[in-house]
């Protein structure tokens, strides 16, 4: 997308002016790195840490609240040019599971208490959630999960364990779904819990990919004591507050994804040009990788239109239409494709780890030249974008329910 | 007409596995992924016992005096178990001496490669994806050699190395040569680690008949490529298999919903189909040896492709647990893109094949 795309008024290019101008002056060049060594999910977490802190000092930090919590009360056509240029300047990735995913539920359920300490902490980058949802048995079927929540007076004792917590390593708090009753329906008798990481009782195991990084954990509760104040929500009525949130997770930074997958194809594009055929010239006289390409492009362009459309109809507070879940699906798979394509173009320089030249701070040279760097990380590293926030099976039946009526 | 394997090679698949499986299980494979100590000498010793180094050498020195279809049935077994060791490079440069060394280099080394004493590898990767004989450039003046190769297996570990020069000739260096230094580099398939080699006026020994081998080592290492890319792609079909079998959600195992076991019988159809490509190919190089140039470029095009795809299936329907260092779905996945990427893509084979069966394609 373009801003010309959207009629601009002259007030429209001087938010655009003013946003760049934020961003040229703000984003350092260990931010931009930082953003551009994130193959997976977050960046480094100091840089996404430090750049939120940024955010909130210039009145940033969560645009698209509420104003009464923290918004910047923007129009859609002004979502819209921030999106674009952050697109064009490519920060870097916060944890999003505080700002996204838990704050728009504690907005519809939270006690004003709740929503008085905790969204403060939120948008300015003090604290940092993580997302306890998924364990060992309870994946695709978490409706099935098995945590522990026993009450005991005010609190409530938790024995069990998370797991594919990204970034637990670094989140102050964590919340998630218990299960507090047996019922006929294993929807029934979930509740949702904000909980201290610090708690007496709770334990990281660390869980490395496939690509060797650290950014999966597994959190083990041992009568951790979580007062029920924390509870957000009714007791047992956990779900609803989940399906909430799966909502926003399913169209959460979905203008940020497409924006994303455009710099690839764009990446990718410059790595042809790199790229040796073998013969002396380069992988962009191999029509049959050209045509490839072109295909993931052409999916990109019409998401990027089909996303542009639903932030603009998007009212803030509100949840997301259930098209986000549909646009994801295809999405996600775009963006494996381009990965696939981009290891396929690097060859021979697949096959080195570059684990330590791949750090916003290395003395690690990187083995081969600058641009073959990033193109297997990223191969291994977005095998989680069709497991990670739900399969494309689950996906489908979700779809094919909700949206399609079948 | 028999387009099945003997019985005598169904056995030899058999040893060879479950040697493998014994000896170099996924827990020795997290090992080696989580600390790589290099050849794991060990392990060579006992494979070489089993009489795999020497298996395609001449039995007048020492070896099993098979054919490439043997070998291939042997790749296979090891793709499945993922295995670790030189022995692809190992079995070219033994290919390659018995075919094209004089009769004193014949003497002198097959012998210690059949027996697995000497470990060779093959140095033919040249800067700029130069994988194929009429793409490399090195150049060996009155037996001295300035040059650098990429991609040599197990090169620090390697005592004799077989470069491919411009033209198409072939030279022998032995490890510690003057002028040869050697760069290890952390590779993402740690059961085939990866070197660099430099010479700088390096004394080197020509084969005779180097010209004329160049192309049969390239086309016999495309169809044990293929036929490693079979065995991994059947394991991985297998994995997924038996992980559908076992994880239990919604009440029941994932195997039993359609999303899920049709995409493992497309795996399998994509994958099995295949492996008579492999045996044909492999066939072809003894027996048709006029049809084998394009067979093995198939092969290798085809399989090595399958095997990339299988392997994404396979970790997707494993879900966070198939994402992770310490489960063994990496295993595959990662020696996968070893042996697409190895000797050229599927593009450059496919463009290859389509030029042997004499289309008109431009």
């Amino acid at each position: 997308m373009d801003i010309e795309q959207l009629d601009p008024t002259p007030e429209d290019y001087a938010f655009r002016d003013e946003v760049r101008r934020f961003y040229d002056q703000n984003l350092t060049d260990e931010h931009r790195r930082a953003a551009l060594l994130t193959t997976w999910a977050l960046a480094e977490f100091e840089y996404g840490r430090s750049w939120q802190k940024i955010l909130y000092a210039r009145g940033w930090g969560a645009p698209n609240w509420p104003v009464e919590y923290g918004g910047a009360g923007w129009s859609p056509k002004q979502r819209l040019i921030w999106e674009m240029e952050s697109q064009r300047a490519r920060p870097p990735e916060i944890m999003r599971m505080g700002k996204n995913l838990v704050a728009p539920c504690i907005m519809t359920f939270g006690t004003d208490e709740q929503k008085a300490y905790f969204l403060p902490r939120i948008i300015s980058g003090e604290d940092w959630w993580a997302q306890g949802y998924s364990e060992p048995g309870a994946g695709s079927d978490l409706a099935s999960l098995q945590l522990q929540a026993t009450s005991d007076g005010d609190d409530y004792i938790l024995n069990g364990s998370k797991i594919w917590t990204t970034f637990a390593q670094f989140a102050n708090r964590i919340f998630c779904l218990v299960r507090t009753a047996k019922m006929q329906k294993k929807q029934e008798g979930i509740t949702f819990l904000l909980i201290d990481m610090d708690s007496p009782g709770i334990e990281l195991r660390p869980i490395y990919t496939i690509a060797g990084e650290h950014e999966f954990n597994q959190v083990f509760f041992t009568d951790v004591r979580v007062p029920k104040s924390r509870r957000l929500g009714e007791e047992n009525a956990g779900w609803s507050v989940a399906r909430h949130l799966l909502l926003y997770e399913h169209s959460a930074g979905l203008l940020r994804m497409v924006t994303e997958l455009r710099w690839r194809v764009r990446w990718l594009n410059e790595l042809v040009g790199l790229e040796a055929d073998g013969y002396g010239g380069s992988l962009r006289d191999d029509p049959d990788f050209s045509r490839r390409l072109s295909l993931l492009e052409i999916a990109v362009e019409a998401a990027d239109f089909a996303a542009a459309q639903l932030i603009a109809d998007a009212k803030p507070g509100a949840p997301p239409d259930a098209t986000g879940e549909l646009l994801n699906i295809r999405n996600r798979e775009t963006a494996q494709a381009l990965t696939e394509l981009g290891a396929e173009a690097v060859g021979y320089y697949g096959a080195p780890d570059q684990r330590g030249a791949r750090k916003v701070v290395t003395d690690v040279p990187v083995v081969g030249p600058p641009h073959v760097l990033l193109p297997m990380p990223f191969y291994l590293a977005q095998r989680a974008n069709t497991i990670a926030g739900g399969t494309p099976e689950i996906h489908r039946n979700n779809v094919a329910k909700h949206l399609l009526g079948l | 007409m028999d387009f099945d394997l003997s019985d005598t090679q169904k056995a030899l698949y058999s040893s060879v596995r479950r040697f493998f499986e014994t000896e170099a299980p996924p827990s020795r494979l997290l090992k080696i992924y989580d600390r790589d100590e290099g050849l794991d000498r060990d392990l060579w010793r006992k494979s070489a016992d089993l009489g795999l180094a020497g298996l395609i050498v001449p039995e007048e020195h020492g070896g099993a005096g098979l054919e490439l279809l043997d070998l291939a049935v042997v790749t296979d077994a090891m793709g499945y178990c993922a295995a670790p060791g030189p022995l692809l490079g190992h079995a070219l440069v033994g290919m390659a001496l018995s075919l094209g060394g004089s009769e004193e280099q014949k003497a002198r080394w097959l012998p210690r490669l059949a027996s697995g004493e000497v470990v060779a590898s093959l140095a033919i990767s040249e800067h700029g994806e130069r994988w194929q004989p009429d793409q490399w450039t090195a150049v060996a003046t009155a037996g001295r050699l300035t040059a650098s190769k990429k991609n040599v297996l197990f090169a620090a570990d390697a005592d004799l190395f077989l470069v491919g020069l411009a033209g198409g000739g072939l030279a022998l260096v032995e490890q510690g040569a003057p002028g040869l230094t050697v760069r290890e580099v952390d590779g993402i398939d740690r059961t085939r680690r990866l070197g660099a080699l430099g010479f700088v006026d390096t004394p080197c020994e020509l084969l005779p008949e180097g010209l004329a081998v160049a192309e049969r080592i390239r086309d016999a290492a495309l169809v044990l490529l293929a036929a490693d890319a079979y065995g991994g792609a059947h394991r991985s079909v297998e994995l997924m298999t038996n992980y559908a079998n076992e994880r239990v959600q919604f009440g029941r195992t994932i195997g039993h919903f359609q999303g899920v076991k049709h995409q493992i019988a497309d795996a399998a159809a994509e994958v099995e189909p295949a492996r008579q490509l492999v045996w044909y190919a492999a066939y072809t190089f003894d027996h048709r040896p006029d049809e084998a140039p394009r067979l093995a470029a198939l092969a290798k095009a085809h399989l090595t492709d399958r095997y990339v795809n299988t392997t994404r299936t396979m970790v997707l329907l494993h879900g966070g647990i198939g994402y992770t260092w310490e489960f063994h779905c990496q295993f595959w996945l990662k020696r996968a893109m070893f042996d697409r990427t190895f000797l050229g893509s599927p593009s450059v084979h496919r463009e290859r094949a389509a030029a042997m069966a004499d289309w008109q394609i431009n």
